[in-house]
């Protein structure tokens, strides 16, 4: 953990423009369960666009990135002592040169926005502008990913060939009861998400974990564990895939 | 003029101005509202339940043609103030305790609607005790449930096991859904059915309510 021997505990707020999060189409068609192979019909273009418009009206993407020790994260991953057994991020962590706990939300007019549009029976245009803004939620959260990163090389910390990556409560074998401890320490309050009692954010569209940076191969895990049997997407492998290959071309 | 296949053309097209414009005349032609809703409105969106389970067409198309029918319906509703639009059956419908995701839910509800389904949807964060005794004053035959979220899948099994309790399951079976949920879930809780999105939620509930 080289982090350690910087002794300033870094707290930030990210301001983030809406614009920034704006996600691609091919992103969003995903989620409304249009494969990326498949032309998109043009109504379904026509109501991208739109949602695209009322979420750029309506979103205000905000996010908060703070430091942590390993010991510090252990206690926070601990939770409520709800994990699986065996589970990839504590090792992960242990080899990480910084460890940052995050959270960003998109604010509550978003998810105002799409219950308005499905009361008043636009169904469609309101089911796209959920799938436009969790696809921003991911996009808000790799910000404070490249956040953490570049207060890293400011700090000096980790060398050229360090990478971030985020992990989620909720995923991976980590609890979604850990989000308490992750609140308890984070304090996502101050830019307006609160924990339900059931672990859940509000607004909805929010996004919290800890962003993990190292060098590329820590984060090289084998989706055998127990729980990525019922994981949908695996899109672990993807995204440690990308990290490699990208660090591979920028070498 | 047969306005029976040009309502359900234009409903499969998504257009709900259409769709009304065509229903009014329909009535104004002395077409019983019945013959409108089941061949005309419900036929259309059998097609487009067809045609997505084939993925010929996806979901914004399906819930375009979803918000022409319900503007089909609302011309409707007036003719059917005596003895109600005729459905079939009732179904409860909500998202559990602790969770407050509903778009799934929301989704299932447009669907259920759309294929002639009387919904009674109790929204979200909804205490298990409430979906029974909704389910039982207002006599559905169904109760659907949507969990997004690990911890609140148990409150599905709160329902179902009080259900059991009470010795209801032969009169009200249970549906669950949700990116958690599974039909392993469903077996091991005791629910009646398992949807894995809104179209075949609907074909779920078909099986579990029989056809009048």
């Amino acid at each position: 953990m080289v982090w350690l021997i910087c002794p300033i505990v870094m707290r930030k707020i990210i301001n983030i423009e809406t614009q920034e999060v704006i996600p691609e189409d091919t992103d969003v068609l995903v989620l409304q369960a249009i494969p990326k192979s498949k032309k998109p019909p043009a109504c379904a273009m026509k109501i991208l666009r739109e949602a695209k418009t009322i979420f750029v009206e309506c979103g205000r993407p905000v996010g908060l990135i703070a430091e942590i020790s390993l010991a510090e994260f252990d206690d926070v991953y601990r939770g409520q002592s709800l994990n699986e057994k065996d589970t990839p991020v504590p090792g992960i962590a242990q080899r990480a040169d910084a460890l940052a706990l995050f959270a960003v939300t998109l604010g509550q007019g978003v998810h105002d926005q799409i219950n308005e549009l499905f009361e008043v029976k636009e169904l469609a245009l309101g089911s796209m502008l959920d799938s436009v803004a969790s696809a921003a939620a991911e996009k808000a959260a790799d910000i404070a990913e490249r956040n953490f990163m570049d207060l890293l090389k400011a700090k000096g910390v980790g060398g050229v060939d360090i990478v971030v990556m985020r992990y989620s409560p909720g995923y991976c074998g980590w609890h979604v009861s850990g989000q308490k401890k992750l609140f308890q320490f984070l304090r996502p309050e101050d830019i307006g998400i609160r924990l339900r009692e059931s672990f859940l954010m509000e607004p909805l569209k929010s996004v919290s974990g800890v962003v993990v940076a190292g060098k590329p191969e820590i984060h090289l895990i084998k989706d055998h564990y127990p729980f990525c049997s019922t994981c949908e997407t695996h899109s672990c492998q993807e995204r440690v895939g990308s990290l490699i290959h990208s660090k591979e071309d920028a070498d | 003029m047969d306005f029976v296949p040009e309502i359900s053309k234009a409903l499969q097209a998504g257009n709900s101005e259409a769709v009304a414009s065509l229903v009014k005349q329909a009535i104004d032609d002395e077409m019983p509202p019945g013959e409108v809703l089941d061949k005309g409105l419900i036929a259309g969106m059998n097609v487009i339940g067809d045609k997505y389970k084939n993925h010929e067409i996806f979901l914004p198309e399906v819930l375009l043609a979803a918000k022409a029918m319900y503007e089909g319906m609302d011309v409707l509703k007036p003719m059917f103030l005596k003895d109600g639009i005729p459905t079939l059956g009732r179904v409860v419908i909500g998202t559990v305790r602790g969770d407050i995701h509903d778009i799934g839910k929301n989704l299932v509800v447009i669907m259920l609607r759309g294929a002639g389904f009387d919904v009674v949807d109790l929204g979200k964060d909804v205490p298990p005790k409430k979906f029974i005794d909704v389910a039982v004053e207002k006599k559905a035959g169904v109760i659907g449930m949507s969990a997004l979220l690990t911890t609140t899948m148990p409150v599905m099994k709160e329902v179902v096991e009080y259900l059991r309790k009470e010795g209801l399951t032969n009169k009200i079976k249970t549906i669950i859904g949700g990116a958690p949920v599974s039909s392993d879930y469903a077996r091991h809780i005791g629910a009646d059915a398992y949807a894995y999105d809104s179209m075949n939620a609907v074909e779920c509930i078909k099986k579990l309510i029989p056809v009048k």
